[in-house]
């Protein structure tokens, strides 16, 4: 297996141009839509809103405003696929059409997906949507193809300051750490890193860092795995059928009348 | 806030709440037939009979409303079968890739007891086909098999929901029991309506009505412990969806539970009519309520 590649995005130079989203979906060849009428948000310049099956990038816009709009600052932030090391899409995908490749990244299999939609479900983050074109489960490869190629993934090569990085797991952590000390020695006290370690999900592969509490920037505060559920929820439905099976012995054996 | 609340919707509606229901019908109307078979009197072989001719068709028909449901309908085989090497495919741990074998091979069962009845009542003139229906060891064994793979597809669907992220269905672990006792009471009042069409004897017809009041009394305690499991992710049933499970909970759980404790009065359809239609809201809450989460 090669090194496991990933991003590390640091969201405090992200100037919110939205070149990572056009440079995606130019490469990838995503559709655009509504046939290209988009309707405006109306309550945001972010008129993308979401990650879904035709915008794998998604450059969010958090615009924190006092009431009086004297104050404010706006966060942005080029969301995308986490690549978990532990992978829930991955877990649940009954068809086998969700892989992980040699470079540690998450694929989806468009040739092998039939659209059941468990993975959207499965997804911590919501990064899943099915494309309308090809009826699949479709999100962020990590552009498979041209890190094949020995190319950067589109993304990381548009972006024009450098918010997202592209390289080795390894070499990132690296790289973010010392941003984080640069930042904290500066007097930003609040920046810290998001699932740069193996303490969420085994690690993202694609970590970033943050100025304010995860929910702010619609990420969330605990991420799980889907099949922490199984067990117990297995447990209680085997519990449930002795039950029923134990209500008919009783309702269907006594009955007090004759025994034929 | 709980993490399950940035999640996306996988735009389960109105197909998979069909599955659902169909799916708690027909795994329940199986069990129901075997564990009638193994318990009950031998009086009650119409009933029998009758639960063993219901859960063939309407497991054809889950079948079909999830391959419509799918993105890619024409790739149904893809849950069973990889489409690259043409190797089986099986996930322990996904609910849904368990669930599609096991539905596979509950129809395979179902279809075993559907053409034993069948052949049983005379309706199909091949007299070795009796072997597959009790009290012969074959019948016996597809019998019990099939109603274990009917109480799989009756609960794991509730299963899967909670093996996901999503809003509710991910913040409780009781979903798959709550199914399945439901699963039991609609299968049971599906019976109860169609037991006179079968010619079944009251006597099976009260046992079974029995059945069902004490199920129905076990589903109320199911749901409010789900209901409790939640937490405050509850507070999202402050809503019309709690008013539609509180009417679910009033309609589709006490009325009948009351019209059968109060019954001097000829047998009516409307006490099962009230559990099924309860049942099939119970499952448009749990799935739309969750679906309207972005």
């Amino acid at each position: 297996m090669a090194e496991p590649m990933g991003f590390f995005t640091d969201t405090t130079v992200c100037i919110g141009c939205k070149a990572c989203e056009v440079a995606c979906k130019e490469w990838n060849q995503l559709p655009a839509a509504n046939g290209g009428v988009r309707p405006l948000s109306g309550d945001s310049y972010d008129n993308t809103r979401r990650l879904d099956g035709i915008h794998w990038r998604h450059v969010k816009f958090i615009e924190q405003f006092s009431a009086d709009r004297r104050q404010g600052r706006w966060l942005m932030m080029s969301d995308v696929c986490k690549h978990c090391v532990r992978a829930g899409c991955l877990e649940v995908c009954p068809t086998g059409a969700i892989i992980r490749t040699e470079f540690d990244t998450v694929v989806i299999q468009s040739d092998a997906c039939n659209g059941c939609r468990d993975c959207i479900g499965a997804c911590p983050f919501g990064v899943i949507d099915i494309n309308p074109v090809s009826g699949t489960a479709q999100k962020c490869t990590l552009c498979y193809d041209r890190m094949k190629g020995g190319l950067e993934p589109a993304c990381a090569k548009a972006c024009p300051t450098e918010s997202i990085n592209f390289g080795t797991i390894a070499d990132l952590r690296k790289m973010a750490k010392a941003r984080l000390g640069e930042l904290q020695h500066a007097g930003e006290g609040r920046a810290y890193l998001y699932g740069a370690d193996e303490g969420m999900l085994g690690g993202l592969n694609s970590f970033y860092l943050l100025v304010d509490k995860p929910e702010v920037y619609g990420l969330p505060p605990d991420p799980q795995l889907p099949s922490r559920n199984l067990k117990s929820s297995a447990l209680w439905s085997v519990l449930g059928a002795a039950v029923v099976a134990l209500t008919s012995l009783i309702s269907f054996r006594n009955r007090g009348r004759g025994d034929v | 806030m709980s993490s399950t609340f940035f999640t996306a919707s996988p735009h389960w509606r109105w197909l998979i709440v069909a599955y659902f229901f169909l799916g708690g019908l027909a795994g329940g109307s199986y069990f129901l037939a075997t564990l009638l078979d193994l318990f009950g009197k031998g009086r009650d072989r119409r009933l029998v009979h009758l639960g063993y001719l219901i859960a063939f068709p309407l497991v054809c028909v889950c079948g079909l409303v999830l391959t419509v449901d799918l993105g890619r309908p024409e790739r149904f085989w893809h849950m069973l079968v990889q489409s690259e090497t043409l190797r089986p495919i099986l996930k322990m741990y996904s609910p849904m890739s368990t669930g599609a074998w096991a539905l596979l091979l509950f129809g395979g069962c179902a279809f075993l007891s559907f053409v034993a009845v069948l052949a049983e009542r005379g309706w199909l003139g091949w007299p070795l086909l009796r072997q597959l229906s009790p009290p012969a060891f074959m019948g016996r064994l597809v019998a019990v098999i099939g109603a274990l793979l009917g109480f799989y597809v009756a609960g794991y669907t509730g299963v899967l929901l909670a093996v996901t992220n999503r809003p509710i269905w991910a913040d409780t672990t009781l979903l798959g029991l709550t199914f399945l006792i439901s699963a039991a009471s609609t299968a049971a009042a599906l019976l109860i309506l169609l037991a006179p069409w079968g010619g079944a004897s009251d006597d099976s017809i009260d046992a079974l009505e029995r059945f069902d009041a004490s199920v129905l009394a076990l589903e109320a305690v199911a749901i409010a412990a789900l209901i409790a499991s939640l937490g405050r992710v509850a507070t999202v049933w402050l809503s019309g969806w709690g008013l539609l499970l509180a009417v679910m909970m009033l309609g589709g759980i006490a009325l009948p539970l009351y019209v059968r404790l109060r019954r001097r009065v000829p047998r009516r359809a409307i006490g099962p009519v009230l559990v099924l239609l309860g049942g099939l809201i119970f499952r448009a809450v749990i799935i739309f309520s969750s679906d309207q989460l972005t």
